[in-house]
């Protein structure tokens, strides 16, 4: 067998998009069974069910998303409720949600449904990211056909009235964040707001709205379905489920799959993905988690669980559980080099550590890739990093530190070398690149 | 930050087509009464769909569309990285990823053809037929490399299938999207490995549940009158 979760237990049965993503198709393989059952129970069941099942947000942060939806307001006052769907999938190395979207659409349209019910909301916005243009048109038609067969709506088979709408972004990676979303779904630029209140307070429209990821909403109707003992039979304590890993870089064979969580992270890329490029010797580092959790390098690897402890012991994280492979070809500082570009291009510009401080880390990691730094400049970056790290509105000034701080922490030598080596044998003008870097 | 500004050369004015307006008051209605501003995002990418591109005159539309002050509209347009401010290529609009999941798969390969064939990034071609860019993660990473040509997807790329398919746009016949090497979505190369069980597919998971497990006793009434 390969892996270690079973065909029967796989709740995106159509991830590769081989069988039909219709309602026919979705039904026959599952969805919308029960949901009738489901919806005949408290909103308070649904969520102490979802708690039961251990289910941690898939988007990244990994908060208990059964808890979560117990912040909203018992009753519904004068606001109405909102339940918004995080479709923006920016962090680099994260695919997973695309196969939601575009393969597997009647399952999110379901949970959506369900958790819509459980926060008491009778209105849901899924916020697209605006380059997933195919995968927009795919999910626009399933809703569509859901209207027409009465799922949902006003007056609907499952007597919760529910609308659900699609919008979409503009190609902002900070949208990704709750508060830049809400921000970005209002009609703004995408800057993060201050939190509190927090959006089960004031959400969108000031009004009480929970923010949940493509992935955690839709295996909802899946658990609830075969209990929540069955999700959580799977991975270890505090990290159960399964979940879907995107896997790129320098495999034989890169791919997405839904795995148990838990599992080896080695097992995971030598059987899903044909092994490392040149074989497990040939590994180098790994960022396990999408770009915005430090790297871990291969003698790590060889041991590590994809879970949230595992991970997180290592000083990494589980993320959105994309796995970023670098073989030893890699020019390790170049690539966490482009990932700096990366948090350049995409700060919102609001807090000043972050608007500076990326571009910053950017021009001097530029420079460490080449080797033209100063050596001394090694401390000042981590330094600038740390005081970037924790002093911004969103994660975005973090998860450009983290990159960086990864790289270092285990590939100070080779950055040190470079810089040993571009110096050999060259004339030294005292405080020339310094200046550059301002 | 990206800087980004309005181009130079401003058309004299813009007006959406009859169906623009159309798909226009369709957005508008998705949100509540008084939140029309919401819609600004999806109707600016209808003015880029329409002019390929969005222009100053277009913007002022978008605001008077939902009473919006235009420098609100133009915020939107300068952050949103997806909206073109200059026209571009008539044939195709090339964005390459680059960010490194891509870049370890050969991404800088595909930027060094588009360098070759239609000179630097972010400028219209010589004969006006493409513009090239950069863009950062597109989120198809398991494909890597890969670049959204006109909207939709083109994967799994070498710098020999690029130019290929970059030759098809420029002779107005381009193939569908997706992956180069024929693979199925994000499935490993060859085939997927998972998914073959066929009692997953015999539609014996339709067959309607009579109870769900853990379920309380019936009080359907009640959680309705509680929940409303």
């Amino acid at each position: 067998m390969v892996g270690i979760l079973e065909d029967k237990d796989r709740i995106f049965t159509n991830l590769y998009g081989l069988h039909d993503w219709g309602l026919e198709g979705a039904k026959r393989r599952g969805a919308w069974n029960g949901v009738r059952l489901i919806l005949e129970q408290t909103p308070e069941w649904i969520c102490d069910q979802v708690k039961a099942s251990g289910l941690r947000g898939r988007g990244g942060a990994g908060f208990s998303t059964g808890l979560k939806w117990t912040f909203m307001p018992k009753a519904e006052g004068e606001r109405p409720h909102y339940l918004v769907i995080n479709a923006d999938e920016s962090e680099p190395g994260t695919c997973k949600d695309r196969e939601i979207l575009r393969n597997d659409p009647h399952l999110l349209i379901e949970g959506a449904l369900i958790a819509s019910y459980a926060i008491r909301a009778h209105t849901c916005y899924i916020y697209i990211r605006g380059e997933y243009v195919h995968e927009r048109e795919r999910l626009e038609a399933a809703i569509k056909q859901a209207y027409e067969a009465r799922l949902i709506g006003k007056g609907n088979v499952h007597g919760w009235d529910f609308d659900l709408f699609v919008t979409h972004g503009g190609g902002a990676y900070i949208c990704g964040d709750e508060t830049a979303l809400m921000e970005s779904l209002e009609g703004k630029k995408g800057q993060p707001r201050l939190k509190p209140p927090f959006p089960a307070g004031a959400g969108i429209y000031g009004c009480p709205t929970t923010i949940n990821n493509v992935e955690s909403i839709a295996v909802v109707g899946t658990i609830l379905r075969r209990g929540a003992s069955w999700f959580s039979g799977f991975g270890r304590p505090n990290n159960t489920g399964t979940k879907l890993m995107a896997i790129s870089g320098h495999v034989n064979r890169p791919c997405v799959v839904e795995e148990t969580m838990s599992i080896p992270l080695k097992q995971l890329l030598e059987d899903h993905c044909g092994g490392i490029r040149g074989g497990w010797g040939n590994l180098k580092a790994v960022i396990p988690g999408g770009s915005s959790v430090r790297m871990i390098p291969a003698h790590e690897a060889e041991t590590a669980l994809m879970d949230f402890d595992s991970l997180s012991a290592l000083k990494s994280g589980l993320g959105t559980a994309a796995v970023i492979v670098m073989d030893q070809s890699t020019d390790i500082v170049r690539a966490i080099a482009r990932l700096s570009y990366f948090y350049k291009h995409e700060s919102c510009g609001q807090c000043t550590p972050c608007r500076e401080g990326t571009g910053w880390m950017w021009r001097v990691m530029e420079r460490m890739a080449t080797g033209e730094a100063e050596m001394k400049e090694i401390d000042m970056l981590l330094d600038v990093a740390s005081q970037i790290e924790g002093h911004t509105i969103c994660g975005l000034g973090d998860a450009a530190a983290w990159p960086i701080q990864g790289l270092f922490r285990h590939f100070r030598h080779e950055v040190e070398e470079r810089i040993t080596n571009y110096r050999a044998g060259k004339p030294h003008v005292q405080g020339a690149s310094l200046q550059a870097a301002e | 930050m990206s800087v980004r500004r309005l181009a130079a050369n401003q058309p004299d004015s813009f007006a959406f087509s009859a169906e623009s307006v159309e798909q226009a008051k369709g957005w508008i209605a998705k949100f509540p009464e008084g939140r029309q501003q919401s819609a600004v995002i999806p109707l600016l990418w209808l003015v880029q769909k329409q002019q390929g591109w969005v222009s100053e005159p277009s913007i002022r539309v978008v605001a008077e569309t939902l009473g919006m002050p235009v420098i609100r509209v133009y915020e939107i347009a300068t952050f949103y990285t997806m909206f073109m401010l200059e026209p571009v290529g008539s044939h195709a609009l090339v964005q390459v990823c680059g960010t490194t999941p891509c870049m370890l798969r050969g991404a800088n390969d595909l930027k060094a053809v588009c360098q070759r064939r239609f000179g630097d990034r972010d400028h219209l071609s010589a004969d006006g037929k493409v513009t090239w860019q950069e863009v950062e993660c597109l989120g198809a990473c398991s494909n890597a490399p890969m670049a959204a040509i006109n909207d939709y997807y083109y994967e799994d790329l070498t710098p020999e299938t690029f130019e290929q398919i970059l030759d098809e746009f420029i002779a107005g016949k381009p193939r569908a999207p997706g992956s180069a090497i024929g693979r199925q979505g994000s499935a490993p190369e060859g085939g997927p490995q998972v998914l073959s069980d066929p009692a997953l597919y015999d539609g014996s998971a339709a067959k309607a549940l009579k109870a769900i497990p853990n379920a309380e006793p019936k009080k359907r009434g009640k959680a309705k009158e509680a929940a409303q």
